[in-house]
């Protein structure tokens, strides 16, 4: 058993958004629980976006550095804290790709090994991240196509506009307005969906 | 805003900007709370994506990797409390870091070893129980009225799903209701503090009704004593 299970224990009944305070002063066993809560799909869009295991643990290895040395500057109320984490590792992950040239000869697939067995999760994690899937994939579905593809190939293939334009062969003016619409529009449908509100500060004793 | 900064902040929420608009968001971010605002609402959305689109696990030496890293980082930028402007210390993260500090001095972290082997097997059950809702086919989502979360049902089986519920005091337990008429029917006990908190209602969740908890003495009580702290809408 490693020396910190016992602190990762205690971190089990903290919100995200307490344990990102205490990694704002340099707990590096809450970094750990964040981790462990957040490192699957942070992985996982990371994976999406460069299709290249060693890459995107370069990504996500990144990404969380930058957690460390920024928890000081999160604002709960600008984000949800797991969304926070999300958000840094998805931007290294775009940077990384844009620095691959090799990135853009390929076609942009699926990626292989979806859904593939987490031995690290909890089978209630498994079915609620599956859930949450299914919820999201419906709503990007319920997108009219141009805008799902303005927002696909961006989200998940770390293009910019500019290139997305040329590469679609369409004004890069139609690109912005596509995913302004769309991100709007897929907000609206998810909020339909879900009514897990923003993290408040809360104790019921 | 007009049109083109509602653009700006759609492609900065994607991270679709080429450097120079990449700046330009960053700049209108610092002087408008509107594309605060804004931006908080699309990266839920762009974070939800992100949760699509996970795969295969990581694999497992990628934690030990991060932790190094960060812990390396901590060895060669010292200190801490020098190079962070107190004023940049968020007022929420504040009161996050007070609510750990009550969360130890109320004993939450003490835990027997008996007792969490007696939790494993009723965890397993429950895990088990919730699982099958959540992956049935026919599960959809139903918006809680009071608290944090969302209730998802499947025929008459419903599983709670809560964030952030704060741990039952000592002494205290959450109890589940199912309220189909007039009486609450007791439907189930938890202690919550996890991060998510994936509770399964015991007992059948009918057209109409709603899934209530209340805090309550250990053990659980005939009626609810307190007001819920969480309610859904009718199922």
């Amino acid at each position: 058993m490693r020396e910190d299970a016992w602190a990762l224990r205690r971190h089990r009944h903290l919100s995200d958004e307490a344990l990102i305070a205490l990694v704002a002063r340099g707990d590096d066993t809450a970094l750990a629980e964040l981790y462990d809560r957040i490192g699957r799909v942070a992985y996982g869009i990371a994976l999406r976006i460069l299709r290249d295991e060693r890459l995107a643990e370069d990504a996500v290895q990144e990404g969380f550095l930058a957690v460390w040395r920024s928890a000081a500057t999160f604002r709960a109320e600008r984000a949800k804290a797991s969304t926070w984490v999300v958000t840094l590792v998805h931007r290294r992950a775009v940077d990384i790709v844009r620095r691959e040239e090799r990135r853009r000869a390929e076609p942009l697939e699926p990626v292989t090994g979806q859904d593939a067995p987490d031995p690290a999760g909890s089978a209630e994690d498994e079915a609620w991240l599956g859930f949450e899937r299914e919820r999201v994939l419906t709503a990007l579905a319920a997108l009219p196509d141009a805008q799902r593809e303005s927002l696909e190939l961006a989200y998940y293939g770390g293009y910019s506009q500019s290139e997305l334009a040329e590469m679609l062969g369409v004004p890069i003016g139609t690109i912005k307005s596509r995913m302004f619409a769309g991100l709007a529009r897929l907000r609206a449908l998810l909020d339909e969906t879900d009514t897990e509100t923003a993290w408040t500060p809360r104790l019921t004793s | 805003m007009d049109a083109e900064a509602h653009e700006l902040i759609a492609g900065y929420a994607l991270d679709a900007l080429e450097p120079d608009e990449r700046a330009r968001a960053k700049e209108l971010l610092e002087r408008s709370e509107e594309a605060r605002d804004e931006l908080r609402a699309f990266t839920e959305a762009t974070a939800a994506m992100a949760t699509a689109a996970s795969g295969p696990a990581p694999p497992p030496g990628l934690r030990d990797r991060v932790l190094d890293a960060a812990r390396a980082d901590r060895e060669t930028v010292v200190p801490l409390a020098s190079r962070r402007r107190p004023r940049l210390v968020p007022v929420l993260g504040a009161a996050a870091a007070v609510a750990a500090v009550v969360a130890v001095a109320l004993g939450l972290w003490g835990l027997s070893v008996s007792s969490d082997l007696d939790d494993s097997q009723a965890a397993l059950a429950q895990a088990q129980a919730a699982a099958a809702v959540l992956a049935s086919p026919d599960a959809r989502a139903v918006a809680l009225e009071q608290g944090d979360g969302t209730l998802v049902v499947s025929g008459t089986d419903a599983v709670l799903v809560l964030s952030s519920m704060a741990a039952a005091p000592a002494g205290k337990t959450y109890e589940v209701w199912v309220l189909d008429g007039q009486t609450p029917v007791p439907a189930g006990l938890f202690d919550g503090g996890g991060a998510r908190d994936v509770v399964p209602v015991d007992g059948s969740v009918g057209a109409g009704a709603k899934v209530l908890v209340t805090l309550e003495p250990s053990g659980g009580v005939d009626a609810p004593t307190t007001t819920p702290v969480v309610a859904s809408a009718p199922v």
